[in-house]
Order: C-alpha cells, then sequence, then structure tokens
C-alpha cells in the first residue's frame, strides 16, 4: 500500500503530539465551520459542532486504523456530528428549510438560457474578468458574500463543494467520504460552483 | 460543441474527467470563443476565491479547550 502523506501525521496523533494535533485543528478550523454552518445555521451552534468533532475523533483515534486517510476520516465524524446535531434541532427549524428544494442531482441548464441564441451561442457573454483587480476579487465583502453564497446552496452541494473547493479534497475523496458516484459529485460540485459564480458575477459587474 | 453545451461541461473538463474526443472537441471551441473563454476563466477564479474561506482563525476559548481535551486524552487509560 502507498503511503498517504498524512501517514505521518496519524502516527505522530496516536504518540501524542500535541502541536499535531493543533495544526490539524488550525487547518481544518475554516472548512469545518463552513460545513457545520450549513447543518445548524448558526455560529456558536457550529462550534459546538466542530468541537465535538475533534472530541469524537480522539475518543475513536485509537481504533482508527488508517485504512482511509486522516481528513477523510475527520470530515466523515464531523458529517456524522453535523447530521446527528440537525436532527435533534429539526423541530425548532422553520419548514422552509425542511423541505426547501433540492435539484442538486438535475440535469437542468446552469446558465440562464436566455443569455444564448437560438444557435446555442452566447447573446450575453460573460466579462472578462481578467482586469478585475485581485484584490477586489479577494476583498472581505466579496469573500462574505461567497460565504453567505455557499451557506444558501442546497445541502448536497453544499457538501460537495465544500470538502473539494474549500478542504481541498480531490474527487475520490469527496465520493467516499459522501457515498455517491464520482459522477453525482461532478453535477453537484458543477452546479455549486455555477451558483457562486452568478453570485461574484452580478457583484463584480 | 455549441456554448450552450460547452458551460455545462466546465466542471468534468475542470476534473479531466471527459473523454479524449470531448476533451479535444471542448478545447476547439474554447480556442475560438471569446464567451467561453470568459466563462472558464469565471469558474476557475470562482473556485479559487472558495478557497480563500479555508482560512479562519480558531477562537482562542475553542483551542484551549480541544488542546486540554487533548492532553486528557494523551494522559488517560488506553484500551
Ligand atoms: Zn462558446
Amino acid at each position: 500500500m502507498s503511503r498517504r502523506p498524512d501517514d505521518s501525521d496519524l502516527a505522530a496523533l496516536k504518540a501524542g503530539d500535541e502541536a499535531v494535533f493543533q495544526a490539524l485543528v488550525q487547518r481544518y478550523h475554516g472548512p469545518l465551520m463552513r460545513l457545520a454552518v450549513g447543518y445548524v445555521r448558526d455560529r456558536s451552534a457550529a462550534e459546538d459542532v466542530v468541537q465535538e468533532t475533534w472530541l469524537t475523533c480522539l475518543r475513536s483515534l485509537d481504533r482508527f486504523e488508517g485504512r482511509s486517510s486522516l481528513k477523510t476520516w475527520i470530515f466523515g465524524i464531523a458529517l456524522n456530528v453535523a447530521r446527528t446535531r440537525r436532527r435533534k434541532d429539526a423541530r425548532v427549524l422553520p419548514f422552509a428549510s425542511l423541505f426547501r428544494r433540492d435539484d442538486s442531482d438535475s440535469s437542468a441548464p446552469t446558465v440562464d438560457p436566455r443569455r444564448f441564441g437560438s444557435e446555442g451561442k452566447w447573446r450575453t457573454p460573460p466579462d472578462d474578468w481578467s482586469n478585475v483587480p485581485e484584490s477586489h476579487v479577494l476583498s472581505r465583502e466579496t469573500l462574505d458574500r461567497v460565504r453567505s453564497a455557499i451557506d444558501r446552496l442546497p445541502p448536497r452541494q453544499r457538501e460537495v463543494i465544500i470538502l473539494r473547493d474549500v478542504a481541498g479534497f480531490d474527487a475520490q475523496a469527496v465520493s467516499a467520504v459522501l457515498a455517491i458516484t464520482p459522477e453525482n459529485q461532478r453535477v453537484r460540485l458543477h452546479r455549486a460552483r455555477a451558483a457562486v459564480r452568478k453570485v461574484l458575477e452580478e457583484y463584480l459587474r | 460543441m455549441i456554448c450552450r453545451e460547452v458551460v455545462e461541461l466546465m466542471t468534468d473538463y475542470l476534473d479531466g474527467a471527459l473523454s479524449q474526443e470531448d476533451r479535444a472537441r471542448f478545447e476547439d471551441h474554447i480556442a475560438g470563443c471569446n464567451g467561453c473563454t470568459a466563462y472558464l476563466e469565471q469558474l476557475r477564479r470562482t473556485r479559487s476565491v472558495i478557497g480563500r474561506l479555508a482560512a479562519e482563525p480558531v477562537p482562542a476559548g475553542l483551542e484551549a479547550e480541544l488542546l486540554s481535551a487533548f492532553r486528557s486524552w494523551r494522559s488517560g487509560p488506553r484500551p
């Protein structure tokens, strides 16, 4: 079996290396918070989910043999904790958020069809962003918009885009963590990125 | 391929999931189409902006609690 890059982190963790644990907590805090916020809709509850995730990791660490990568294992635990928490909270959440339409796996167009002419060519083509200064694209306000666009996505799209583009998982790892096919993974990712792109387009224009 | 179809293949393209033949047709189209070139660039830019959300500081209180939990795990009984 080939060595994974985080094999040595796992060994160090099991040996009680606090610096490695602290580095993991810091590295994954952003992605774990984004994932959790989608389930609980409240920052402080999301922090509870992140905390419970790490405590669960510590409780199960001795039994974890490294069959999946350490990162996959941690995010799998986070998903479980977040989903359990959501079920507990379900009775207090408004109906709208429980039964929000989720077309994550549909093949409906991700670009407004009116933007294409009768032959399927662009009628209103997208702007060239190469002249938009990087400082504007990465401004705090832009990032806030992107963050809230992701928080508003249907759950199945949100999970995929957070794991792929925030946590930096590859396609195969995301399919494994979420137990979905590679095709579903790509469809959800495409819909999610297209939705965020649209928000950016309206803002950067 | 036409623009309306090409935009829906962009994530497959970026993931290297297109067949060799489709990939060649896709790249042919992009090479001659400013609109699709701009759209592909927007998607790439979108992806990299999303990546910036990863950096988020751990609140000091949470970090302290987790480190303390780690220390008691380390000194606790092992199965
Ligand atoms: Zn085109």
